[in-house]
């Protein structure tokens, strides 16, 4: 089982490159769906069932695979965009970039002082190249769409951390943490429709008229 | 009972919700801060003991927090009647629903012992919050909205892989992996050092840009800057010390491990001193008077996370500094939104005279000044003056001198922007607008500047107690 875990890990950092490669909105929304999804199949694989997990599972599944997407692409769909223009750094460095820290992160998870079952699965290094990526996605686009799309690839490299704790986090906080992580989403599609509409753009650098004289 | 102060406020946010009216709705709000600041008081005088599992219960550091959360709410909620009552332009359901729901959440905050479920509150907090930053719906405040609820969010998100590092520690330690703050507080001593350092140093961040904590305060000016006064200062008083609340905690299991509390108290130590730092330097010439405040936000955290890296005599004035600065701040917001409203602007070259103009309101707004920067007979200075005494006392002599020449230089970079603002003659060419000084809008902040006086005079013995058992939850030998 933890053979199709791992693989299923590599498919998780694949989609990465893939988001840092593409320009085109909708494509990333769907890439970071799938993402959500493996992460709602993963504790089935490496935890004993029980109904915890079933509704760990069913949760994730809904929340990172169908209504997140479903909002973001709605505000996509509102704004009236569909790619991403000329980031801040090139898709060609970022994707380099990308390689660099996947590799990195590998480096580093090895030295890392892991419990003995966690050495020899693929959790760890996953879980940081998907922290690096999506800090890499929040920090080098423009578009405020690109930038929600950061942040939910960074809520994923979290949550792949958090699939090793799955037993110790009771059902109640990962509830909240998911309906959190859903409300925020919400209120950053409308905050993004209103500034689509006040600035008939939702390139990010055009705001900047608060800052120090 | 406990879970009344949750329940109560989402109720109070139903009702807000159900009622049709712009003029009746607001009055949602003093009613159920009444009710809620009544059984905080009933709820710190006799509190229930901890809930079975351990979830549940209100220490004395959750106190102080619930304490000052609750008055400045009762605070804000009757103000927000008479502000409202002046921008009937615009619905305020969601600013009601908002600030209910927020409620609701600070209530959870500072009654979990459990860290995860913290984590969930302090979440929603940010969130029910972004809309509220953007009531005035112009670009200016869609921006500041924007990058509040990016930088807190992202902020945050690390403060929950600081608790995944925590609870993994305990896992690598061969415990059963926990977040309740009691089992981990006895097992710290054993908990697997490297992941509890790298759990430190991410909850710090997190917690710490959600504080606003100079050098991840980036977010504070916009939105306090663009925030409604009765927003800014929930922001201010409300927030902050949730995210204080969060960073305790996190204090608390460093103190029982022994070990990672010297690590977490330097670290406390130079962020604090880097915020007074930035603060004194954009203090000064600061033209927006709302940005201003938001520096002397970024200040005062800083002068709290300095209370709390010095530990010892300090913690005691950390504690009460957090009460202090947090209703303070509450008169400084709400009486700059009145001179706000009254002006329509908010930086110095238009509002002069405000003294002249708004009698009551510039008054507060000096007298606010004069608290916060700590000189008595208000409480601030009792706080300030307990953290750098006892700096000196333990010999930490460049952290003493670098405090009071921060004080010193953030006193005289504010008093240059406020004394133009209240001080001479209100410019003729400012048109009349239909804001004067009315009992909802000055009698609030009037009422919290008098706490605050009180404060500093006659503090009450039962909140000295509950300011020293507090103390003693961080180390304190009673």
């Amino acid at each position: 089982m933890s053979l199709l875990a791992d693989q299923l890990l590599v498919l998780v950092m694949l989609i990465n490159l893939v988001m840092l490669g593409t320009s085109r909105l909708i494509f990333s929304i769907r890439a970071v769906a799938v993402q959500g999804v493996i992460l709602g199949i993963l504790p089935g694989l490496i935890h004993p069932f029980s109904f915890h997990l079933a509704g760990i599972t069913a949760g994730i599944i809904l929340a990172k695979g169908i209504v997140i997407p479903y909002f973001i692409s709605n505000a996509v769909r509102k704004a009236q965009i569909r790619r991403e223009v000329e980031p801040f750094i090139g898709y060609v460095p970022t994707l380099l970039l990308g390689a660099v820290f996947t590799a990195l992160s590998f480096a580093f998870a090895e030295k890392l002082p892991l419990a003995p079952e966690h050495k020899d699965l693929l959790f760890v290094p996953a879980s940081i190249a998907t922290l690096l990526t999506g800090f890499l996605l929040l920090t080098t686009r423009r578009k405020a769409i690109s930038q929600v799309i950061g942040y939910l690839v960074m809520e994923n490299g979290i949550f792949v951390f958090g699939l090793l704790l799955t037993e110790a986090m009771p059902v109640m906080v990962e509830a909240g943490a998911l309906l959190d992580l859903l409300v925020g989403i919400f209120v950053m599609g409308i905050v993004i429709n209103h500034i689509s509409r006040e600035f008939s753009s939702i390139d990010t650098s055009r705001l900047q008229t608060l800052k120090e004289e | 009972m406990l879970y009344a102060l949750v329940l109560l406020p989402l109720l109070g946010a139903l009702c807000a919700w159900i009622v049709p009216d712009n003029r009746l709705r607001p009055l949602v709000l003093p009613l159920i801060a009444t009710i809620h600041i009544c059984l905080a008081a009933f709820l710190v005088g006799n509190a229930p003991p901890p809930s079975p599992g351990g979830w549940i219960w209100l220490d004395p550091l959750g106190k102080v927090v619930l304490l000052c959360i609750s008055l400045l709410f009762a605070v804000c909620a009757f103000y927000a009647v008479g502000y409202l009552s002046y921008r009937q332009e615009r619905s305020n359901r969601v600013l009601c629903m908002g600030l209910l729901v927020c409620l609701s959440a600070m209530g959870m905050v500072t009654m979990t012992q459990h860290l995860g479920l913290l984590w969930v509150a302090l979440e929603t907090t940010t969130v029910s919050m972004a809309p509220l930053i953007y009531f005035n719906h112009n670009a200016r405040s869609i921006e500041a909205t924007w990058k509040y609820l990016l930088l807190c969010s992202v902020g945050i998100g690390l403060a929950l892989l600081g608790l995944l590092f925590l609870a993994y520690s305990t896992y690598v330690a061969h415990h059963d992996a926990t977040l309740l703050l009691g089992p981990l507080m006895s097992i710290a001593r054993e908990l697997n050092p490297a992941w509890l350092h790298a759990a430190a140093i991410f909850l710090l961040v997190g917690y710490g840009t959600k504080m606003g904590l100079a050098p991840l305060h980036a977010w504070k000016p916009d939105a306090y800057g663009e925030a409604p006064g009765l927003v800014g200062a929930l922001l201010a008083g409300g927030l902050v010390n949730c995210a204080f609340l969060a960073i305790l905690r996190v204090y608390q299991i460093c103190l029982a491990s022994g070990t990672e509390i010297r690590f977490f108290q330097q670290a406390l130590l130079g962020m604090g001193l880097v915020s007074m730092a930035f603060a004194a330097v954009f203090m000064a010439r600061q033209a927006d008077f709302k940005r201003m405040l938001a520096y002397s936000s970024v200040e005062h955290v800083g002068i709290l996370a300095i209370g709390l890296g010095l530990g010892k005599g300090a913690l005691y004035g950390a504690l009460f500094h957090l009460l202090n600065n947090g209703l303070t701040k509450g008169v400084l917001f709400l009486s700059s939104g009145n001179i706000h409203r009254s002006y329509s602007n908010k930086t110095t070259v238009v509002v002069k005279g405000a003294l002249t103009r708004l009698p009551w309101s510039g008054g507060l707004f000096l007298a606010g000044f004069i608290a916060i920067t700590g000189s008595p007979p208000f409480s601030p200075f009792i706080s300030e003056y307990t953290i750098v005494s006892s700096a000196f006392i333990d010999g930490r002599f460049l952290v003493g001198s670098l405090f009071l020449l921060f004080l010193v230089v953030v006193f005289i970079g504010m008093a240059l922007t406020v004394l133009p603002m209240v001080m001479g003659a209100p410019p003729a060419e400012v048109e009349a607008s239909d804001y004067e000084d009315r009992l909802l809008t000055v009698g609030p902040p009037l009422f919290m500047m008098m706490v605050i006086l009180v404060l500093g005079v006659w503090p009450p013995e039962f909140l000295v107690a509950l300011l020293k058992d507090g103390a003693a939850m961080l180390g304190v030998q009673p």
